[in-house]
């Protein structure tokens, strides 16, 4: 204890590396005073404040990427090309998100300035996560996403089902988050150190491994993980709040904390605890199928888009395990394009939701997209690009998501998963198809054009676009994934 | 000269990116001009795909018109193409094919003209590129993004069941393309590599040609399609509107053939050999089981599904019936004949189902009915009609002098070297096919004039004579004279063949 103590040096630590986090931090504080001298009418300068504090992070992100590895802050911090990568991708979806949300939070009377202060602290929650190098910060960024998520779901406050949702999603998230704080003790007390570096250190570390309550460390590490990820059978909490939260804030919850979880994941698992592999490769496995399986055939029951939205996350979720769960770097590239993939159609699944919503409409239930292709041939488009990707057929982008993870289960002998998860893909497509069925051989009930902003359409159609334009060349965003992922794995 | 241009990327990317602009033009709501545009693409990218056979090197194996380039670095997956004689003919199909279904779709298709013509046009370039392609990934996303068209054609513009068919024909051939996905992932891992041809020369041990060889048959089975996965194909052809019923029949079933060719039969040769009776037992079923289905049928279009199903089986026999001859004559040549046998009957079913079922569209656009019981006595009405339809019953039922008979006979000549009772089998189909076919014929076009309806059709207008008159030439054409195309296949059938033989265990 000594020994620790005296190593710890009062010197201020090196804060370049965490510039960006010090920048969204100061910012959302600043939007925060500004949001109150602003009138309702004036609002708008809050969410151009918020866009401005999500580009300026990005280029202060970019301007500091080198590629290098640095440790700060007693190496309880992190920038890597990981983390760079993933931050990245998280500002670009959030941004997505606040300009998606804007009509529709105006309709509702809901555009208020806590709406993107919570949006910006969450930003702030997942950047921490992607660049913790300790149990500790990781478990300080996790918690400070999780209140932002609770008080935005919480956030229509006369909305019954959004109280509802609000109130089961801190209950479970209070007890995912106390799980994975006990697995993080266990592992404290079993390797003497909060950091990920000595941790794997300690664990790569022959024979280490042969104990009982690391084990348990590693149990529930991963049931932690599965509850924040969404792997079943710790998935309950996802349909609830999806169907129950805005769907601004469904599409925020969906979207970028998926990234900030897949971090997480190759913070503990892989980076901390990669000498226990074969001991979680096995419960990977079981969360996986279990994923796929359930994810997939429970939403064909589903009438309510976002529902069926969050059933299909679910079965993302457990695509996303395969590459992980192969333990290998070509794995973990494929599962962090998975990833990536994912956050930007899910996007645009939401997005759609809201284009179509309009005051005093939710467009969230299936019938809703009726006859698309009748009032809007574009947007149909748009949403068939998104729906075929999430089945994952080519051209478009989700197929090579599945394409990547299959092919690292392939690679690690595990051929009779890539079959499974392929008969799965089978009954997933279905209910892709039937949006497409709805929007394009059935007639339109609803013949009022669509209303939203100039600015959100731009947004869909860049986003509907990307997926297919990305389809047709996803060379570069693999070759991102693989050299983020260099540094992970032997 | 001609030759230095990308003449395959063309014929791929052409129609696709006219789909396209006929899509931006239908801005302006004028649907003739959409029509225009699109018989001006397609009949540009069929001018485009001629000199395919003009400049084709009949004297090699080697893949021709090769064009390679790289696309995905991180999987090896190179934007690799070429052709050889089998592909090439199945490629000027597709482009010609093409061409007759945007005229024959000219008036009878009033709603949404340009997402039809697109769909059509972007099919024509996802086809061509599935023929085109030599990596094995390349070739799966042309494989899967033709489905996209195909089943939104479906489901648009179909019958009335067209939701249940469309869905059905998506869900069928999904679940047989995966298991192609994770062979091919299996090949790669095996070999770091997604060209076919590096495939072709790797070494495999028995029990993973014959799990290779299951997964490639239930990806190319479902396809083709063969007994017991058939059953997606008379759903999709009866509620599909004409012209994709032209395309299922014409080249969609051909590129589950083209799978047996480029996959199954050089990649796992053991495996092949090994369970060849499994796919004759299968072909002879479609041949003789599904044959007799087709008698009983009430619908037209369900009627010359049915015979799709049939005549595919002799594609699949003459692929397979290779082993048994091989085995008793330990000659390769001999093989050879079935072999392209099998090929000239897929290029020969192009034309007469594609024929028939325009045949079938004629009659529908005038009296809204598929139904044999609705018709009788057409001839009267319609003479130039019925003696082209009658043509090309003929041909379908094998007659000599028409292209149907050319590839049955190679076939069944060749499977009487194999074994007596495997001809036998297969020559009921004279029988079985001339049985279904002219009692159609029959029933629709002799006879007393049934009803009102017929009594005051019309016979055929100028674009559907175009259309139906072009088959009827190549019908007899082939028939007659088949050397040019059985010339081009004869260097890429050997070379085939010689892979089929050598055992890679």
């Amino acid at each position: 204890m000594e020994e620790q103590l005296a190593s710890v040096s009062f010197q201020v630590p090196d804060m370049t590396p965490a510039l960006p986090e010090i920048f969204v931090l100061t910012m959302a504080c600043v939007i925060l005073v500004v949001d109150l001298f602003l009138t309702d009418r004036n609002r708008v300068i809050t969410y151009l404040m918020s866009l401005a504090t999500l580009l300026g992070a990005a280029i202060l992100t970019f301007s500091l990427h080198t590629g290098e590895t640095v440790l700060s802050f007693d190496g309880s911090f992190i920038s890597d090309s990981m983390a760079d990568v993933l931050k990245f991708f998280i500002y670009l979806v959030c941004a997505a998100v606040f300009i998606y949300a804007r009509q529709y939070l105006i309709d509702r009377q809901l555009f208020k300035g806590e709406f993107y202060v919570l949006g910006l602290f969450g930003v702030l929650g997942m950047m921490v996560m992607v660049s913790a190098h300790s149990l500790l910060t990781i478990y300080l960024g996790l918690e400070l996403l999780a209140l932002c998520l609770y008080a935005m779901v919480a956030l229509q406050r006369d909305s019954g089902i959004a109280s509802e949702a609000a109130m089961k999603y801190f209950v479970l998230g209070a007890l995912a988050s106390g799980l994975l704080l006990y697995g993080m003790s266990i592992l404290y007390g079993i390797t003497g150190s909060l950091d990920i570096g000595d941790i794997g250190a300690y664990l790569a570390a022959p024979g280490s491994s042969d104990n009982l309550a690391l084990m348990f460390a590693v149990a529930f590490v991963i049931v932690g993980l599965a509850f924040k990820l969404g792997a079943v059978p710790f998935h309950m909490w996802i349909p609830d709040v999806y169907h129950g939260a805005s769907t601004p804030v469904t599409l925020y919850i969906g979207s970028a904390p998926k990234l900030a979880a897949f971090a997480l994941v190759m913070r503990l698992l892989v980076e901390g605890m990669e000498g226990l592999h074969v001991h979680w490769q096995d419960m990977l496995i079981v969360l996986a199928v279990l994923s796929m399986a359930a994810g997939n055939v429970i939403a064909i029951a589903q009438g309510n888009l976002k529902r069926m939205l969050a059933y299909s996350t679910i079965a993302h979720v457990g695509y996303l395990l395969l590459g992980i769960l192969t333990g290998v770097t070509t794995g973990y590239a494929a599962s962090m394009f998975y990833v990536i993939v994912y956050a930007i159609m899910t996007l645009g699944g939401f997005g759609m939701i809201i284009l179509l919503s309009r005051a005093g409409f939710e467009a969230e239930n299936l019938e809703d997209f009726k006859g698309l292709n009748e009032r809007s041939p574009w947007f149909a488009a748009m949403m068939a690009i998104l729906m075929f990707s999430m089945a994952g057929v080519p051209p478009f982008l989700g197929f090579w998501a599945k394409f990547a993870v299959l092919e690292a289960v392939v690679r690690a002998d595990m051929v009779w998963l890539a079959v499974v998860a392929v008969l799965f893909a089978i009954i997933g497509a279905y209910y892709y198809l039937r949006i497409i069925k709805l929007m394009y051989f059935d007639k339109a009930e609803e013949t009022t054009p669509l209303t939203s902003g100039t600015d959100m359409k731009l947004v869909m159609s860049v986003n509907g676009l990307a997926v297919l334009a990305l389809g047709i060349y996803p060379s570069a965003l693999l070759a991102l994934c693989a050299g983020a992922m260099a540094t992970f794995g032997g | 000269m001609v030759s230095d241009l990308p003449l395959l990327s063309l014929i791929i990317w052409l129609p696709i990116v006219g789909g396209i602009v006929v899509l931006a033009a239908s801005r302006g709501g004028n649907d003739n001009l959409v029509r225009k545009l699109a018989l001006g693409v397609s009949v540009l990218t069929f001018v485009v795909s001629l000199p395919l056979y003009g400049a084709f090197d009949k004297g090699t194996a080697e893949m021709q018109f090769q064009e390679m380039a790289t696309w995905i670095p991180a999987f090896n997956i190179n934007y690799h193409l070429g052709i050889d004689g089998i592909s090439m003919l199945l490629i000027l199909l597709t482009t010609f094919t093409t061409v007759l279904v945007v005229i024959s779709s000219w008036e009878v298709i009033k709603h949404k003209v340009a997402q039809y013509m697109a769909a059509f046009l972007i099919m024509e370039g996802a086809m061509n590129g599935v023929f085109a392609a030599l990596d094995a990934a390349l070739f799966y996303v042309f494989w899967e993004a033709m489905l996209i068209p195909m089943f939104l054609i479906i489901g648009i513009w179909g019958g009335a069941r067209r939701v249940y068919a469309a869905i059905k024909f998506f869900l069928y051939t999904f679940l047989g393309s995966v298991f192609l996905l994770v062979a091919i992932l299996y090949l790669f891992f095996q070999s770091d590599s997604f060209s076919i041809l590096d495939y072709h020369a790797l070494p495999l041990s028995m029990t993973e040609q014959v799990l290779l060889f299951l997964g490639f048959l239930l990806a190319f089975a479902v396809k083709v399609p063969m007994w017991p996965v058939h059953t997606w194909l008379p759903d999709a052809h009866v509620e599909a509107p004409t012209g994709g019923s032209v395309i299922l029949a014409a080249i969609m079933l051909k590129l589950g053939a083209y799978g047996f060719v480029r996959f199954m039969l050089p990649i796992t040769p053991d495996a092949s050999s090994e369970l060849d009776w499994l796919v004759i037992t299968l072909s002879l079923i479609a041949i003789v089981y599904i044959a007799l289905v087709a008698l009983v049928q009430e619908d037209m279009k369900k009627l010359i599904a049915y015979s799709s199903i049939a005549h595919m089986g002799f594609v699949t026999l003459g692929f397979f019936v290779v082993f048994g001859i091989f085995d008793q004559t330990g000659n390769v040549q001999g093989a050879a004949l079935g072999f392209e046998g099998a090929v000239v009957q897929l290029i020969s079913h192009g034309f007469i189902s594609g024929a028939l079922f325009l045949c079938v569209g004629v009659m529908y656009d005038r009296l809204h009915s598929r139904q044999i019981s609705d018709y009788g006595g057409v001839v009267n009405t319609m003479p130039t009609f019925a003696a082209l339809m009658v043509l090309f019953a003929m041909a379908n039922a094998g007659l000599p002098g028409t292209s149907g008979f050319v590839g049955e006979f190679m076939v069944i000549l060749s499977a009487y070297k194999a074994n007596f009772w495997l001809a036998f089998l297969a020559g009921t189909t004279l029988v079985l096919g001339a049985a279904y076919t002219l009692w159609m014929v029959k029933r629709v076009l002799f006879g007393e004039v049934k009803n009102e309806g017929v009594a005051n059709l019309k016979d055929l207008n100028a674009r559907e004579g175009v259309v139906l008159g072009s088959l009827a030439v190549l019908v007899l054409l082939l028939g007659i004279w088949p050397a040019p195309v059985v010339d081009v296949l004869h260097s890429a059938v050997d070379n085939l063949l010689q892979h089929v033989v050598i055992s890679k265990l």
